[in-house]
């Protein structure tokens, strides 16, 4: 019963802040600047309608969707196998590439800026989808393959000895027995993936201008001269929220189910 | 487990290899390449050595921002640990209560950086946020962007709001793998709740806590999008941490060398810190099997 309430008190206060920021993008900005109200007066949807309909602003979050989509694609598809060899193979210099691997999750994004700004720069990819996605690869493709040689760890070796015992071939073994084996492995592995990748500011804001510009740069355009549309900024900031709630959803059973993370 | 020794290993390590050789390996070159070199224009540089590094290390404004960033990141770790156990442990097992308090819980996690400063300024603001004008009412005259005392305490109450859930999400799932057997022979031993978390609980969360604190301790000592949005690093410098000080020399007044050499002194010191931390918890870890093969 104590627990019940420590925890209702904790994820009350963890609402909080975010139910401040929902409370107020229903509200009109000469209310928001009145008097303090848990919920609005004037109940308004102008600062959603004002982002839904404006293509400058909700291509923002297509943008963003569209890195972050493609980051978990590159990620997981290049981790897989390379969480099975950690899993299963010793080879020259494994622990050594494992350890090098997390330092790239070590990389502050703050380094790499400049580098990154240059390099896509010189390639012709400055302002794509596919160079922020690639940046993300930095900390996501480390991560990825971390979480997941944990969850491929947890499956009994003998399983792929069986399934060669009886004919598979490598891929076929792979994709059709073993990849379902660790779906709840990918599962939390994209969660994430997606959130690290979702959540990240400086990269993102660095390598793109106008083309593919994510949504938490466009935000900035709130501050104006006449000082901060705190409405059409609190709108902005929800609807951040929504696709996190969605990914959420999703994974919920997976995250529960356990990390098998027993990597010694 | 028993491993195939075998360098086909390689074969499958490949694609992760050449992924991260271009977007890792290349851009840290770039920088070691310029923390050398004095870069006037595309066709001017000189070799300058180690002088940038000399300098940097001197750097007042460098060393302010390090032991900032020192103090933060532990203190952080010292409060998210623990809170982040004992959330974990409150959490409701099974039914639709696990399930919405796991979704409550992650919200924060999967909010983008900078919307997690701009709630934070909109909460504590005093003329239209909950929290500064609580304190307000009080009868506390909080200012985050006057008093440094009140601007760190708003980010470190942020950074325990924002990633504590991760600890406790992690723990909880390190929990939901302990087998029920475990606590039911503790209460035929008639353990007390603090034997059962002492000595069940505690050892099984070791592995995934290594993982939270590691990438707690990486990300917070990374940490720029949420200060720079909630106090812009101010008063003056007192909440000015590395990778904020980093990018205004960088981009802000695009000093190449320094900079560089900044970023080399900036990641080696994360690489050593996480390494001792890596290193430690696994050897602990190590010396606990050998123990229990040991007793038995």
């Amino acid at each position: 019963m104590k627990s019940r309430i420590g925890l209702t008190i904790y994820l009350v206060l963890l609402i909080l802040p975010i139910y401040w920021l929902v409370n107020m993008s229903f509200k009109t900005n000469q209310e928001i600047l009145g008097a303090l109200s848990f919920f609005p007066n004037n109940f308004t949807l102008d600062n959603y309608q004002r982002i839904l309909t404006d293509p400058s602003w909700y291509s923002g979050y297509i943008n963003s969707m569209t890195y972050v989509a493609m980051n978990m694609t590159i990620s997981l598809l290049v981790a897989l196998p390379a969480a099975y060899a950690f899993s299963r193979y010793k080879f020259v210099g494994d622990k050594h590439l494992f350890f090098w691997l997390l330092t790239n999750k070590m990389a502050p994004p703050a380094v790499f800026a400049l580098p990154f700004f240059q390099l896509y720069s010189s390639i012709g990819l400055f302002d794509t989808h596919i160079a922020v996605a690639l940046a993300h690869c930095l900390f996501n493709v480390a991560l990825a393959v971390w979480i997941l040689e944990g969850f491929m760890s947890g499956v009994p070796i003998e399983i792929d000895e069986t399934a060669y015992i009886d004919g598979y071939k490598f891929w076929n073994f792979f994709l059709k027995i073993y990849i379902p084996l660790i779906r709840s492995g990918i599962g939390v592995t994209a969660f994430f993936l997606f959130m690290f990748s979702w959540i990240e500011l400086l990269l993102a804001r660095t390598l793109t201008a106008t083309e593919s510009q994510p949504i938490q740069a466009i935000m900035t355009r709130t501050a104006g001269a006449s000082g901060i549309d705190w409405g059409l900024l609190s709108a902005a900031g929800v609807l951040t929220i929504l696709p996190g709630i969605f990914v959420i959803y999703f994974v919920r059973n997976h995250v529960a189910k356990g990390f098998a993370l027993g990597r010694t | 487990m028993n491993k195939i020794e075998s360098n086909k290993g390689w074969l499958f390590v490949l694609p992760v290899f050449i992924v991260v050789a271009f977007s890792a390996v290349i851009p840290l070159m770039t920088v070691v390449n310029y923390s050398v070199q004095d870069v006037f224009d595309a066709n001017t540089r000189f070799f300058t050595g180690t002088e940038w590094y000399r300098t940097m290390l001197n750097d007042p404004q460098l060393q302010g921002a390090l032991v900032r960033q020192f103090i933060f990141s532990f203190t952080i770790l010292a409060i998210e640990v623990p809170l982040g156990i004992l959330v974990a442990l409150m959490m409701p097992k099974k039914g639709w209560q696990a399930s919405l308090s796991l979704v409550l819980v992650s919200l924060p996690l999967l909010i983008p950086l900078n919307v997690v400063g701009t709630i934070w300024q909109i909460f504590t603001r005093t003329d239209i946020g909950l929290m500064g004008w609580g304190i307000r009412e009080l009868g506390y005259a909080y200012n985050i962007s006057r008093n440094s005392g009140d601007a760190w305490a708003t980010i470190i109450l942020m950074d325990v709001w924002h990633w504590t859930p991760l600890i406790a999400l992690l723990c909880y799932s390190g929990l939901r793998a302990i087998p029920e057997a475990y606590y039911q022979a503790a209460r035929i031993d008639r353990a007390s709740r603090w034997a059962v978390f002492r000595y069940i609980q505690l050892p099984k969360l070791t592995n995934v806590l290594v993982i939270g604190v590691l990438i707690r301790f990486m990300d917070s000592f990374m940490i720029y999008a949420e200060p720079f949005v909630l106090t812009g690093g101010g008063p003056g410098s007192s909440t000015t941490f590395l990778s904020q000080a980093l990018t205004a020399m960088a981009i802000g007044q695009f000093d190449l060398g320094p900079a560089a050499a900044f970023s080399i002194i900036y990641f080696l010191i994360i690489l050593a810190v996480s390494f001792v931390f890596y290193t430690t918890i696994m050897h602990m870890q190590k010396d606990k099997t050998t123990q229990k093969t040991g007793d038995s």
